[in-house]
């Protein structure tokens, strides 16, 4: 598929003929230096874009041409986004931030379990402003968690955060991956998270330069940056 | 400069915003100008027309005194100059209409022009020509008039017009050979009711004048011009000896004049709008410029500390600032200055009608407009305030840095109070919000709140007239015709009326000229002596119960009361002004809650016998058979001893054609100013809540909840201030009216302070509709949400 903005001479062509396949339960890193499209590839997987051209599936479903609906309901239901800024919901504690999103699903987790899931049991009567960044995007994780989505995509989960935290931040994401399943993709331009993948995708001016298979995943102690 | 075309970008991007608060300061400005035209130029128009026409100082009548006894009035000190008319009131007919008019009859001599209260005539050209003599009697009889202007526009009758006046029991035709102005009738309305068309003022010749009453060489109304430095209480005391002897009157100063009075009374209500009404609306501006501001440096920080990285002083910046203040200032100086131009004009139309002046041009001193500039300057710099401050406090490098997010935290009892109430996620996000800008919230409440208010004082006249109409026409005054006589006259007139066909019963009563007196503290009243038994003319309290008379017994107007500082019980002493003079002590036994003036009542039996005289009356009330209504007051005229009759039906009819429009544009005026301030606040505080929180409101969406959830999410605070404003703009609108009731209260008269349901309904549905068009701004905007830029963009 492919994604232009603007018209005539004045468009912006963000991604260009992209194919690709995430499978269940695949953790997916895509790599790629600022304007490579991987955000615009991010934002249409999660549903908060239509494609230009080409079509998008998920599982049997069409999306490509879907409606407002039919993309809320997607997110609603299967996706879990995890932003590089948090974005909590500043006015509720860690709890309601996490009990507002299981609130949108039939078969949430506890939300109990959910903080359980991040290490934020003894933070839960917190609000956003009280914690650190970490531990924010820890909530972010657990908000995207809280309602079992298929999938859990993250744009720069640790861009906002230092290298020790940020690692906190990589390992919940693969506790989650491994204990549940879910699949994850992760958006960066920090090459070494790329270590932690099932298969790297590397993004250059709009379109896929290569996709990697690393030969082991490292453990994340065993990664720095 | 650079800096100037950013001002210009932010004016052009902020344009809705910058529009509802120049709004409301327009409205500020406007009020402020129309109020203030208003009193200047009614002010102007009143003292001119005084001066030209010789305006009077003191107004006293008497039943018949001779010319010969002038000169004592000459004399007495302090008294510059003496006028003595033959006046007399007259019931006139018109042509084909049956309603009862009430005429006041002035004679003028052709030997001796009027020195003092000259009229004057207006010509073709819309000029006013002094007016010498209306002329002799005719030889067929009829006799020329002048009548007053704002009658026989009122009524539609011209020059050369003829009509019938009742003079004396002898019906006379009078021609009307021009349209007369005076400075004692500017106000002409009978018993000081608003109504033109029921009451209008002749001058005839005073030899055919006199003659029809028998009045040759004497005189029923003495007018006096004060000498420079004269002491006005030593002049009207002196008169107050005086006049008895020939069955005077109290004498009154310009002051107490009914058509003074009354003019006044609406330059008041004038001064005191112009009072109120800008303060409010310059308060709410303060608040609106205060948030917009704060909010646009809060948005533009990065872009301030950069400019100071520059070497962009702070004095700079802080006047960049303060400049897009000054614009909106400015326009609402040109906005409101048009409107209140306008207002003030259309406003002197509707004046010319009740208040006749040779002419009433629109008068706006430049102080007014200077204290407009004023009050929108100090408007925009006390809005800027804060946010200038911020921009001085900035330092670049903090600015550069993102904000900190915006705190939350809670106690112990609202956690618990939370789970008690059980609310939903949604519904504490809204109160959390509410209750991290408490001072926002509070004067966004409080801006709400004075919208409605300002609906509830717009429609506060219609309240109050229609509950005196109710309580003075249904409960108090039950006939249907009050007859008056001139002089007093015996009880047998009751049993003559009676006989009229289509009369059903009929009430006598009477009142005498009185002073009462407690203390150190008098007050001039009119003793009224009422049947005790009577069902026509009753005394009602403040809680409309019937109050009952008895010998010897005296029933006080509240108002009254509290001026001579007495309570029920104590004992007063009256003393009559007619007839012996008597004194006596009487007892107070009830106190009434009446609108209209400063009245003492007794039994009519109580105020004969002080009186020495059997029972006598000077007033009747009817009650009428209502297909008889035309017929009874027909026969009235026949009656030589029937000075006048007021018909309840047509007198209401009258009013209420005049003060119902008079109502509806001041309803509409301030629902229009209610509906600008509701918007300006309701408005801006959602447009300021949403540019805060899109972000927040980008990411849910993009958690999945629909855009439905989401504006519900706004539009629920909106409507969660709206809950809280409504109530407390009902309590705010009640303080105002009670205000406006206190602030135009005089001896005579006090607005009653009720507030009828529809009207806080109409205030609550005014507030809503504003609340509801900004609702649906807020749902449109969060409909073009940006997800996208949700998950880029730190706010």
């Amino acid at each position: 598929m492919g994604k232009t903005y603007g018209q005539g001479p004045a468009a912006v062509h963000a991604l260009r003929e992209v194919n690709l396949e995430v499978a269940s339960g695949e953790f997916m890193v895509m790599l790629g230096p600022s304007g490579s499209g991987k955000s615009t590839l991010l934002n249409l997987m999660g549903g908060l874009d239509r494609p230009t051209t080409g079509e998008l599936h998920f599982r049997s479903q069409r999306l490509d041409g879907a409606d407002d609906a039919t993309l809320t309901r997607f997110r609603r239901e299967h996706v879990g986004f995890v932003f590089q800024f948090y974005n909590l919901i500043p006015s509720l504690t860690v709890r309601e931030n996490v009990a507002l999103v299981a609130e949108l699903v039939s078969h949430p987790m506890r939300v109990d379990e959910a903080l359980a899931q991040v290490g934020l049991s003894d933070r839960a009567g917190h609000f956003p402003s009280e914690i650190s960044g970490g531990e924010q995007q820890r909530v972010a994780i657990a908000r995207a968690v809280v309602k079992q989505p298929a999938v859990l995509l993250c744009d720069e989960p640790t861009g906002a955060l230092d290298c020790d935290t940020g690692k906190r931040v990589l390992q919940t994401l693969l506790n989650i991956h491994e204990r549940l399943g879910t699949t994850v993709v992760v958006i960066t331009h920090n090459a070494v998270i790329a270590e932690l993948a099932d298969r790297v995708v590397r993004l250059a001016d709009g379109r896929i330069a290569a996709i990697e298979r690393p030969a082991k995943r490292a453990r994340v102690e065993e990664i720095a940056w | 400069m650079l800096l100037q075309r950013k001002l210009a970008r932010d004016l052009l991007r902020l344009w809705s915003q910058v529009l509802t608060i120049a709004l409301v300061v327009a409205s500020a400005v406007g009020a402020l100008l129309t109020t203030q035209a208003c009193v200047y130029s009614l002010q102007a128009a009143r003292d001119r027309f005084y001066v030209q026409a010789h305006m009077a100082d003191v107004f006293a009548s008497v039943r018949r005194a001779p010319r010969s006894v002038l000169p004592l009035f000459d004399d007495l000190p302090g008294v510059a100059q003496v006028q003595a008319t033959v006046e007399r009131p007259a019931r006139l007919l018109l042509p084909g209409q049956v309603d009862p008019v009430m005429g006041h009859l002035v004679g003028v001599d052709a030997m001796r022009p009027f020195a003092l209260n000259r009229p004057v005539l207006r010509q073709t050209d819309g000029s006013v020509q002094p007016g010498i003599w209306p002329g002799a009697l005719r030889s067929d009889g009829v006799m020329p008039a002048w009548l007053s202007e704002g009658f026989a526009q009122a009524r539609g009758l011209q020059r050369g017009q003829q009509l019938q006046v009742l003079m004396n029991g002898r019906l006379r035709t009078v021609e009307i050979t021009g349209l007369a102005l005076a400075p004692d009738v500017i106000f002409a309305g009978a018993m000081g009711m608003p109504d033109p068309r029921g009451y209008g003022v002749l001058w005839v010749d005073e030899r055919a004048l006199a003659a029809a009453w028998d009045l040759q060489g004497a005189f029923t109304r003495l007018t006096l011009r004060l000498a420079p430095g004269a002491r006005e209480e030593a002049v009207l005391a002196s008169l107050q000896d005086l006049l008895p002897r020939w069955g005077g009157r109290d004498a009154v100063p310009r002051r107490l004049q009914a058509s003074h009075q009354m003019l006044d009374n609406e330059i008041q209500e004038q001064r005191l709008l112009g009072t109120v009404l800008p303060l409010v609306f310059t308060a709410v501006s303060i608040f609106l410029l205060h948030v917009v501001m704060v909010r646009l440096v809060a948005t533009q920080r990065e872009q301030i500390a950069s400019l100071k990285a520059l070497g962009f002083s702070n004095a700079a910046l802080a006047w960049h600032q303060l400049q897009l203040v000054l614009v909106i200032a400015a326009v609402g100086v040109a906005v409101g200055g048009t409107l209140g131009w306008w207002a003030g004009r259309w406003l002197m139309g509707l004046y010319a009608e009740f208040f006749r002046f040779p002419e009433l041009p629109l008068v706006i001193p430049a102080s007014v407009w200077w204290q407009a500039v004023a009050l929108a300057v100090v408007a925009a710099v006390l809005g800027a305030a804060q946010a200038m401050a911020g921009i001085l406090r900035l330092s670049p490098a903090q600015a550069m840095q993102p904000p900190a997010p915006p705190r939350f935290s809670q106690g112990r009892w609202e956690v618990a109070m939370e789970r008690a109430l059980g609310l939903s996620l949604v519904l504490r996000m809204i109160l959390r919000q509410l209750r991290r800008r408490p001072w926002r919230s509070l004067f966004s409440v409080l801006g709400m709140a004075s919208a409605l208010a300002l609906v509830v004082m717009g429609n506060f006249f219609r309240d109050a007239i229609e509950h005196i109409v109710t309580r003075q026409f249904e409960t108090v005054w039950r006939g249907d015709v009050q007859v008056i006589t001139p002089e007093v006259v015996g009880s047998g007139a009751i049993r003559e009326l009676a006989r009229v066909p289509g009369v059903v019963a009929v009430e006598g009563t009477r009142s005498v000229a009185a002073t009462v007196v407690h203390g150190h503290r008098s007050q001039r009243v009119q003793l009224r002596g009422l049947d005790p038994l009577g069902q026509q003319q009753r005394l009602v309290d403040v809680q409309g119960r019937v109050v009952p008379l008895s010998e010897d017994g005296l029933v006080l107007t509240d108002r009254l009361a509290r001026k001579l500082g007495v309570r029920v019980g104590d004992e007063l002493l009256v003393k009559l002004v007619e007839g012996p003079r008597p004194s006596v002590q009487l007892r107070v036994s009830h106190l009434v809650g009446e609108t209209m003036g400063l009245n003492a009542t007794t039994t009519r039996s109580t105020l004969n016998r002080l009186m020495q005289e059997d029972d006598r009356i000077n007033a009747l009330s009817l009650v009428v058979q209502s297909d008889e209504l035309d017929a009874v007051l027909r026969a009235t005229t026949r009656m030589p001893r029937v000075g006048g009759a007021f018909s309840k039906a047509h007198l209401l009819h009258n009013m209420q054609a005049v003060t119902a429009r008079n109502i509806r544009i001041m309803s509409t005026i301030m629902t229009g100013f209610a509906l600008i301030v509701a918007v300006g606040v309701v408005y801006n505080h959602a447009r300021i809540a949403l540019a805060e929180r899109s972000w927040e409101l980008a990411s849910l969406r993009v958690l999945g909840l629909t855009r439905t959830e989401v504006a519900q999410l706004m539009v629920g605070e909106q409507a969660l201030l709206l809950v809280m404003a409504v109530p407390l703009g009902m309590c705010l609108g009640w303080l105002l009216v009670w205000g406006l009731s206190v602030g135009l209260r005089s001896d005579q008269f006090q607005f009653p302070v009720v507030v009828w349901p529809r009207t806080y309904a109409l205030g609550a549905l005014s507030l809503s509709a504003a609340a509801a068009a900004s609702a649906g701004v807020v749902w449109a905007r969060v409909q073009g949400l940006d997800l996208v830029a949700a998950l880029k963009t730190r706010e």
